[in-house]
């Protein structure tokens, strides 16, 4: 019999080092404090852009919304846009017809809303291939819109809903001509949203997604139920994206079919392409180039710019993606390398048997 | 009162009869050892035993509760935890997360959402016993998949033993691991805490025989020999098998 350490007491040291690690992870890092100044900032930098401005941030909350079940717990979707939507109309009607005055509040009643239908459906797509996910949630999607069109007395049908009249927020701010006002209030919702999923991510239940995404065969032989871990981030997904849809009307006082549209869904999927997933600013970054590109092709060439758009993302999915994987790998290399020789100087002896039986 | 019992335990895969009419019993406390030819139905019978798969025919009971239809995790939760032949490890992850993750999700605090990992000293101190035990200490900031290959065979075991079984299956703890690294895993083994029931499939008889105090013998699917070392290793017919004789079983 071998005696180990575990007997010996806990060494109280490694104990706080160990605790003090795995705070480390979360803390704000300089470069995102840099980012969210310079967000805010911008409201009073591009004082001529507030429009394009809170689309790029409802569009980087939407992106938000699917990089949570993309990048954090593996699940593809192609019909964010049936929260999106649900809630875009859900927040027009309790506004048209007084039902919920205050915007603030409409919004987070509008976020339950989709979060209900994300709960709903999320049994769908627990199961099945990437295929299979991209099918049943564009499936739920262009339901969901068709039963929009169908009932057009309630929602307005093909001619969206009309006479929609959101009241001041908190009320005070109401939604003025130039966007400010609406810049600021979706810029405050994207952050309170952002931190919340920053929250989520860092937390043991975030953790446990990733587990789950890496390996869900694992997770679930660690005692981790799966199932139950989807449904939840499925649900605060739809959630997120429900807000994002609710804001789209609360600025606009309109909201249409096309909320529900394929199209919304996609762009979705390309803002992540351009931003990458898994860190959270993907969706973020993003919206912001994806805005910015569409808005810039736009003027050089109106009618063509969706040309320009899909050329972009075929460079960006067959070069960009293996160069800059290319670079990741080279730079894991090194780092592992790196790792190696410390490796080495540490415990020469481990290292040299270590290196032989990696490519296992 | 057998910890864990099979009865009757049967998978078929299409045409294959991997586990036939398999009886296992393993008492408390016990150091069994199940042992067979590769492709014998071991990983098999484990598979069943966590849920990973669904018998065809048969029960499985662990201290007397019928779990035969309850999910893997619910498994973990009634005190089994296994590991893998092939590693099944958390690659993105530092063993310290994932450690960290597997403690967390024992103590109740793994749908957690708004608290940060590590804010709770019971977690930590937990993780840090667990790290200790399994010689991760020096390795615990490094990503899974960059870890030597002992050490990842370590983290598997670890991650296992961080669910606080009661019984651990261990599926071939010590398969690919090179010789200088194999006596690190062996001691981390032998040193398990006795009250810990242990289920151990190995191909390396020397290990097997210096460690279990009873031994299966899994042949085509169907328990072939069950019984002390001494008697299994007596037994004409297991060194027909492992000679790699003609068997009419
Ligand atoms: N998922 C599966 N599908 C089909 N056949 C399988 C599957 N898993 C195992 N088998 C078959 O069952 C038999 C037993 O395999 P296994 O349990 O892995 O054996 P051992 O672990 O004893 O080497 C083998 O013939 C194998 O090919
Ligand atoms: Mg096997």
């Amino acid at each position: 019999m071998v005696t180990t350490s575990a007997t010996a007491p806990l060494t109280p040291v490694l104990a706080d080092d160990v605790a003090a690690y795995l705070k480390r992870r979360s803390r704000w890092s300089p470069l995102e404090v840099v980012f969210w100044i310079f967000a805010f900032a911008s409201i009073w930098l591009f004082p001529d852009k507030y429009l394009i401005l809170k689309d790029t941030a409802i569009l980087a909350l939407f992106a938000l919304s699917l990089d949570l079940i993309l990048g954090y717990a593996g699940i593809i979707s192609l019909g964010q846009a049936a929260f999106f939507g649900i809630a875009g109309y859900f927040s027009g009607l309790v506004a048209k017809y007084g039902l919920i005055n205050e915007p603030v509040i409409a919004l987070v009643c509008s976020g339950v809303v989709a979060a209900a239908l994300g709960f709903v459906t999320s049994f769908l797509v627990l199961r099945g291939s990437d295929l299979t996910r991209l099918m049943v949630t564009l499936g739920v999607s262009l339901m969901l819109g068709e039963v929009a069109n169908r009932y057009a007395s309630i929602t307005g049908g093909a001619d969206g809903l009309q006479g929609v009249d959101i009241a001041p927020v908190l009320g005070r701010w109401s939604f003025d001509l130039y966007g400010h006002n609406g810049y600021v209030y979706c810029l405050i919702v994207l952050f309170v949203c952002f931190v919340i999923a920053r929250r989520i991510v860092y937390s043991p239940f975030g953790l446990s997604l990733r587990s789950l995404k890496g390996n869900a065969l694992r997770a679930a032989a660690i005692g981790i139920p799966v199932k139950w871990r989807l449904v939840a981030i499925y649900t605060v997904s739809a959630g997120f994206a429900g807000i994002a849809g609710a804001l789209l009307t609360q600025t606009t006082a309109f909201c249409s079919l096309d909320v529900f549209s394929l199209e919304r869904s996609a762009d979705l999927l390309l803002v992540l392409i351009i931003g990458g997933t898994g860190y959270l600013y993907g969706g973020l970054i993003g919206a912001v180039i994806y805005k910015f590109l569409q808005d810039w092709i736009a003027t050089l060439t109106p009618q063509y710019w969706q040309f320009w758009i899909g050329l972009v993302l075929v460079v960006i999915v067959l070069v960009g993606r293996e160069r800059v994987e290319g670079w990741i790998a080279a730079a894991r290399g090194s780092v592992a390398r790196l790792g190696d020789r410390l490796w080495t100087r540490i415990r020469p002896r481990s290292a040299a048997l270590g290196g032989a039986a990696d490519g296992d | 009162m057998p910890i864990l019992e099979t009865i009757g335990l049967e998978k078929r895969f299409g045409g294959i009869l991997a586990a036939a009419n398999v009886n296992l019993s393993v008492k408390k406390g016990a150091r069994h050892a199940l042992i067979g030819p590769n492709g014998a139905g071991k990983t098999t019978v484990i598979n069943l035993l966590t849920g990973v798969l669904r018998p065809t025919a048969g029960r499985i009971m662990l201290e007397g509760r019928d779990i035969t239809d309850a999910a893997p995790h619910e498994r973990v939760r009634l005190g089994m935890a296994r590991t893998f032949q092939i590693n099944q490890l958390f690659l993105d992850l530092t063993p310290l997360e994932s450690i960290g993750l597997v403690v967390s999700e024992r103590l109740g605090t793994g749908a957690d959402w708004w608290r940060v990992v590590g804010s709770k000293p019971a977690v930590t101190d937990e993780i840090v016993e667990v790290v200790e035990r399994f010689r991760l200490t020096d390795v615990m900031h490094e990503r899974t998949a960059i870890l030597p290959y002992g050490k990842q065979r370590l983290l598997e075991i670890a991650l296992a033993f961080a669910c606080r079984p009661r019984v651990l299956l261990l599926d071939e703890p010590a398969a690919g691991v090179p010789e200088a690294e194999r006596h690190e895993l062996l001691a981390t083994i032998e040193a398990l805490p006795a009250e810990v029931t242990v289920l151990l499939i190995e191909h390396d008889m020397d290990l097997v025989f210096s460690f279990a105090d009873r031994i299966s013998v899994l042949v085509n699917g169907a328990l072939f020999v069950d019984g002390a070392p001494e008697d299994v290793a007596r037994d004409p017919r297991v060194k027909a098998v492992y000679l790699g004789e003609e068997l009419d079983a």
